[in-house]
């Protein structure tokens, strides 16, 4: 176990706690920024489909991770994200300021929702999410002249400089892209949780009243943190958008919203680095049921293929284990895991006991 | 002429949503925690009839099934809450909802692994039988649907506010540790109001397929009738049996005068309308405290 000496408030609150960490991230980031060169075709698409996802579950997890407010209509910012993009780029704009443009959209769409929702807590405002969810979902069909309506909507290509970016025909290219969007996000997302900003974020999550008391104002923070996640949302989306090609309204279904949300439980609530290990397993485990579908069908002879929804009902299974048995989820047990190493022989099985605890109503305020 | 038919299918497919609402409001009433699984409850309630009831199935009587599809669900809430539900016991709402989302994804898989994804149709003494009164044809299910209706929402009403258990499941949705130390057997009210629920769920199942076809995605209808008990206020019987017809009702005559994209809208706006101007509903269950 490493002892560290902080002898000044810079070194305390610094992005990483000490040098070591901060090689490992470059190692990763590194490493991460090779892999075109060693992975085939159809697994650098799985990758990149896992970076989107990691982005998405970071929007998300700005919002239900670090202020509390739970979302079950996200999708509803993936998709305005897209379309938003799609639109701007048919509209002639270069990329460069397209992107930007249509996470901003998404943010500033998601921050108008926020500030009357805001004042709602609890299981309200996850319905009212859930209801402009449905309403977007709606409206995509009725705008067709922006969104093609059921028919839907090509995302053309991208080129930037010159170079191309196409998904399918540099797809190289377009994996640096989505690295660099995640990891310049990641970055922010880091520095803005030791900001003023990010504390307010969590003293609402925590205790609203006490949070009123220190003087951060309750309803603007958590109407810019709905922003913020839905602005970052809408990024992932706009990226979805390009990775698919052409999509219509079906794409971002009420199901995009639980696996996102099942992004951001499962990974760990709270973490930044939930999100990446949500993303990983929620992009992962249709993987390996494919390839086990295979292998059963072909060493045993059971076809798995005649089961519609298994891979639904995986997931299901999956969440309902993490939500009872370890509801900091996968970063959590990792953290737990790596205290036991760290401090071994020394551990004891009490030291991550939950506490009891009992519900109090919401409708006595 | 032709509005009055629309209200009249309106308010039948009103009543249904009530229905599915009062499962939500029950167990809200009970544990503060909000069920989203209670419309594929609903659908497995539905399956279960079908099942019971069906020539093709096990061929029982019409008003022997519906009650056995009762007790089968009743045990279906009373188990989903001891063996998954319990385990998050006090923790945060949104636990709750996250699980539950998935035990309906569940639920939806075993409905359609038994029974497959082709739309079902229960037979019923009254299916198809029409009532014509000067004009207006009113089939004998939407009676039945808004009569059992009635006589439900009433009958569960009465039961929160004048029985033992009904105030205890009450006084343990408000606080569930003051609730213990007066005495409440708080986990064995849970798992009763559960219970319930399933069982309501099933009427309301019965009462759907007796109007059209199921399949295993009927359980969506579940957001649109949480979306009546928001407007009626979540906590209130008689306000989702409110919300329910208000949604049933607007939900026909948007789509007979505006196109059918804003007729899917219609409850939810409706709903987002309610809730920035009355945040807990029509029929409010918010009290200030007063100390």
């Amino acid at each position: 176990m490493r002892v560290i000496f902080k002898t000044s408030y810079d070194r305390d609150i610094d992005l990483h706690e000490h040098g070591w960490e901060r090689a490992r991230m470059a190692l990763l980031l590194g490493v991460m920024a090779l892999l075109p060169f060693v992975l085939g075709e159809y697994y650098l698409a799985e990758a990149v489909n896992t970076l989107i996802w990691a982005l998405a579950g970071m929007g998300l997890m700005i919002a239900v991770g670090h202020t509390g407010q739970v979302s079950l209509g996200h999708a509803a910012f993936l998709a305005v994200g897209a379309y938003a993009e799609a639109a701007l780029m048919n509209a002639g704009l270069p990329f460069l300021v397209s992107f930007p443009l249509a996470g901003l959209i998404a943010g500033v769409f998601g921050g108008l929702i926020a500030l009357p929702a805001a004042r709602m807590s609890g299981i309200y405002l996850a319905i009212a999410t859930l209801a402009v969810f449905v309403i977007v979902e709606e409206l995509v069909i009725l705008l067709e002249p922006i969104t093609g309506g059921v028919g839907g909507q090509m995302a053309p290509s991208i080129t930037i400089l010159g170079i191309g970016f196409d998904r399918y025909g540099a797809l190289a290219n377009f994996y640096w892209l989505c690295l660099a969007v995640v990891a310049l996000t990641t970055w922010g997302y880091a520095n803005l949780l030791r900001s003023p900003t990010g504390r307010a974020f969590l003293a609402v999550r925590d205790s609203e009243v006490s949070a009123r008391a220190l003087g951060v104002n309750v309803t603007r923070t958590r109407a810019l943190a709905f922003g913020l996640s839905a602005g970052v949302t809408g990024l992932a989306g706009a990226l979805m958008g390009h990775y698919i090609g052409y999509f219509n309204y079906e794409l971002f279904s009420i199901f995009i919203s639980i696996n996102l949300l099942l992004v951001v439980t499962i990974g760990g609530l709270g973490s930044i680095q939930g999100a990446f290990l949500g993303a990983i397993l929620i992009t992962g485990v249709p993987q390996l049921i494919a390839i086990l579908r295979d292998n059963l069908k072909a060493g045993v002879g059971i076809d798995l293929s005649a089961v519609p929804g298994l891979d639904t009902l995986i997931f299901s299974l999956i969440l309902i284990g993490f939500i009872i048995y370890e509801p900091t989820g996968l970063y959590g047990r990792w953290l737990k895991l790596r205290a036991w190493i760290e401090l071994f022989p020394l551990a004891r099985r009490d030291m991550f006991r939950r506490q009891k605890s009992y519900l109090k109503t919401e409708r006595m305020r | 002429m032709e509005l009055l038919q629309l209200a009249v299918g309106g308010l039948a497919n009103g009543c249904i949503y009530g229905l599915v609402a009062l499962g939500f409001v029950m167990i809200y009433k009970a544990s503060e925690g909000v069920n989203f699984a209670q419309g594929d409850m609903m659908m497995l309630g539905a399956f279960v009839a079908l099942g019971l009831g069906n020539g093709d199935h096990l061929g029982l009587p019409f008003v022997l099934a519906v009650p056995l599809a009762m007790a089968v669900m009743f045990c279906v809430g009373w188990g989903v809450e001891r063996v998954v539900v319990r385990r998050i016991f006090g923790q945060p709402q949104f636990a709750l909802v996250i699980l539950t989302i998935a035990m309906g994804f569940v639920f939806r898989f075993v409905a359609g692994a038994v029974f497959g994804y082709t739309p079902l149709v229960m037979e019923t003494p009254y299916g198809g039988q029409n009532l014509n009164l000067g004009g207006v044809v009113i089939g004998y299910a939407d009676l039945i649907a808004i009569a059992v209706t009635i006589v439900l929402t009433v009958a569960l009403w009465a039961f929160f506010a004048f029985t033992r258990i009904g105030l205890a499941a009450q006084a343990a949705s408000q606080n569930q540790l003051a609730a213990y130390i007066v005495g409440v057997p708080v986990m064995r009210v849970n798992s009763l109001i559960w219970g319930l629920s399933g069982a309501v769920a099933t009427v309301a199942g019965v009462l759907y397929a007796s109007r059209g076809a199921i399949d295993p995605n009927i359980g969506l209808l579940g957001i649109k009738a949480f979306a009546a008990a928001v407007i009626g206020g979540l906590g209130s019987l008689p306000g989702a049996l409110l919300g329910g017809l208000i949604v049933g009702l607007v939900e026909p005559i948007a789509g007979r005068y505006a196109p059918g994209e804003v007729a899917q809208m219609s409850p939810y706006i409706l709903m987002l309308v309610v809730l920035l101007t009355r945040p807990s509903g029509l029929i409010s269950q918010v009290q200030m405290k007063k100390v």
